[in-house]
């Protein structure tokens, strides 16, 4: 388990991480909480010549909601900062709680949050959570800057709209309405990716009834996999035994996870029926 | 410490001067880049305390504090450290000063067993009983699910460190 040989730089700007990224005589990779990529280097799945440590750019490590509400989370702000921020639980409690899942305090106290959306383990929770806040994701490149919404972000199984030689900057949260939130996932073992796992958002209307529902799952496809079908069975009901026995249905109907060593389709897609109750039921107390 | 001669290498591997204090000594050293900390601690500075099991972040046992946190010091590059304030078990109760009330709790509890894994949970669990307020019962379960321990499970390693923490924060 030891890596091959690389060489590692620690530039002290965007710019220069960008010219390093870009250089075409080095096959270069970002380094952010190592704590995905080292154990790729240790079983050789993947061989940079050059890795370009972010941590140590100045501004990256800023967490801070700006005048209009939005909370931003730069490249190299830590999993275990986010989770404990007193502004993230207020606001954007799916993301604390998408954090409270992930692997091992020691983990998320290297790991980064824009990390884990870059590397998009299609079991990973913060791509599911990035994509039911509506999150935009701030690229810089040679060619620029520009803003990809987390709808168009995640590509394919370890594969996003971030290119080789471009950096994943920040990642936005806009301000949204109150509602509440719930994560709910099945893994083999605490801490293990999820096997399969639900976000949902439920904002409750004046009257008590769902205004507005969004539903994720991870574990349930190449990327994150959000669930129409369900967010309308949901929304304008009491978000009572009925309502979440369509939106189970919807699930049954409409979501269409893949077969590995850990689970079958089936057994995925019946876990997933089972996850989301559990996190509407969580959500709507909370909302 | 002297420059170590580059060795032959199919690739180019850069060498890195590191400063970093482990145990509250400052160490100078050269590294290469891709030298893991975990390696940094046990075969150039003779730090053996900190054990290696699964090299790639599952089973704990070469958990250490950086700048107080724990961090796997398989998932660590050397080179990440530089400036950092690094503790490993050796930190603990050096030459003849006293057990720390954690290495007590895990002797008086048999929370030891055979050894192996127990420099992670030692630091584990010192990082818990550093911090402000007593960490709830879910957290120190999250943070003991962090280390695989192979010998007859989790019983007394509970109990030294509810010790610990008892003594540290009151019952
Ligand atoms: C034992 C263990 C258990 C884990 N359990 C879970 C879990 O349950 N759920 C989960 O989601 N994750 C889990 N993880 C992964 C962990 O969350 C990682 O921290 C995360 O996936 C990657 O973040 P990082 O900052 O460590 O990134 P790195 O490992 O440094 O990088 C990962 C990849 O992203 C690229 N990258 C990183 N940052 C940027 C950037 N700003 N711009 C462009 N590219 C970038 C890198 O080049 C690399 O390809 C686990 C890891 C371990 C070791
Ligand atoms: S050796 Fe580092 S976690 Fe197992
Ligand atoms: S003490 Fe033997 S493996 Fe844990």
């Amino acid at each position: 388990m030891k890596p091959a040989p690389f060489d590692y730089a620690a530039p002290r700007s965007i710019g220069e991480a960008v010219a390093l990224l870009a250089d075409p005589d080095r096959d270069a990779k970002v380094l952010a909480g190592g704590q995905s990529l080292i154990p790729m280097l240790g079983m050789r799945l993947a061989r940079p010549e050059l890795l370009v440590d972010v941590t140590r750019v100045p501004g990256l490590d800023r967490l801070h909601v700006d005048g209009a509400g939005a909370l931003h989370v730069g490249a190299s702000v830590r999993q275990a900062r986010v989770a404990a921020d007193p502004d993230v639980r207020a606001g954007w409690p799916l993301l604390a709680d998408a954090i409270g899942l992930i692997g091992h305090p020691p983990i998320r106290h290297r790991g980064t949050l824009c990390g884990s959306l870059v590397h998009h383990d299609p079991a990973a929770e913060l791509p599911a959570a990035a994509l039911a806040l509506d999150a935009r994701l701030v690229v810089e490149g040679p060619r620029g800057r520009r803003t990809v919404p987390a709808a168009e972000f995640f590509v394919a199984t370890f594969q996003t709209a971030v290119e080789p030689d471009e950096l994943l900057v920040e990642a936005v949260f806009d301000r949204t309405p109150p509602r509440g939130a719930a994560f709910a996932e099945l893994a083999r073992r605490h801490g293990d990716f999820a096997t399969v796992g639900a976000a949902v958002l439920l904002e409750r209307a004046a009257d008590g009834t769902v205004r507005s529902a969004r539903v994720v799952f991870c574990g349930a496809g190449s990327t994150p996999v959000r669930l129409p079908a369900a967010e309308d069975a949901l929304t304008g009901t009491d978000a009572g035994e009925a309502a979440l026995a369509a939106a189970a249905a919807a699930v049954h109907a409409h979501l269409e996870p893949g077969d590995d060593v850990h689970a079958s389709a089936e057994y995925r897609r019946e876990a997933a029926a089972h996850l989301l109750v559990r996190a509407c039921t969580e959500a709507w107390e909370r909302a | 410490m002297n420059r170590p001669a580059t060795p032959p290498l199919a690739e180019p591997s850069g060498w890195h001067d590191v400063r970093l204090t482990v145990n509250g000594t400052e160490v100078a050293a050269q590294v290469e880049s891709r030298l893991l900390l975990g390696d940094l601690l046990r075969d150039r500075l003779g730090l053996t305390g900190t054990h290696l099991g699964c090299e790639h972040g599952v089973c704990g046992a070469c958990t250490v504090l950086v700048d107080g946190e724990p961090v796997r010091a398989c998932l660590t590059l050397a080179v990440q450290c530089d400036g950092a304030d690094l503790r490993t078990v050796e930190s603990l109760a050096p030459g003849d000063a006293p057990l720390t009330g954690v290495q007590r709790a895990f002797h008086e509890c048999h929370g030891m067993q055979c050894g192996f894994c127990t420099p992670g949970f030692v630091m584990t669990a010192t990082a818990l009983t550093e911090r402000a307020d007593r960490p709830s019962d879910a957290e120190v379960a999250d943070a003991l699910s962090g280390h695989l321990c192979r010998c007859t499970g989790y019983r007394n390693i509970r109990r030294a460190v509810r010790q610990a923490l008892d003594e540290r924060f009151g019952e």
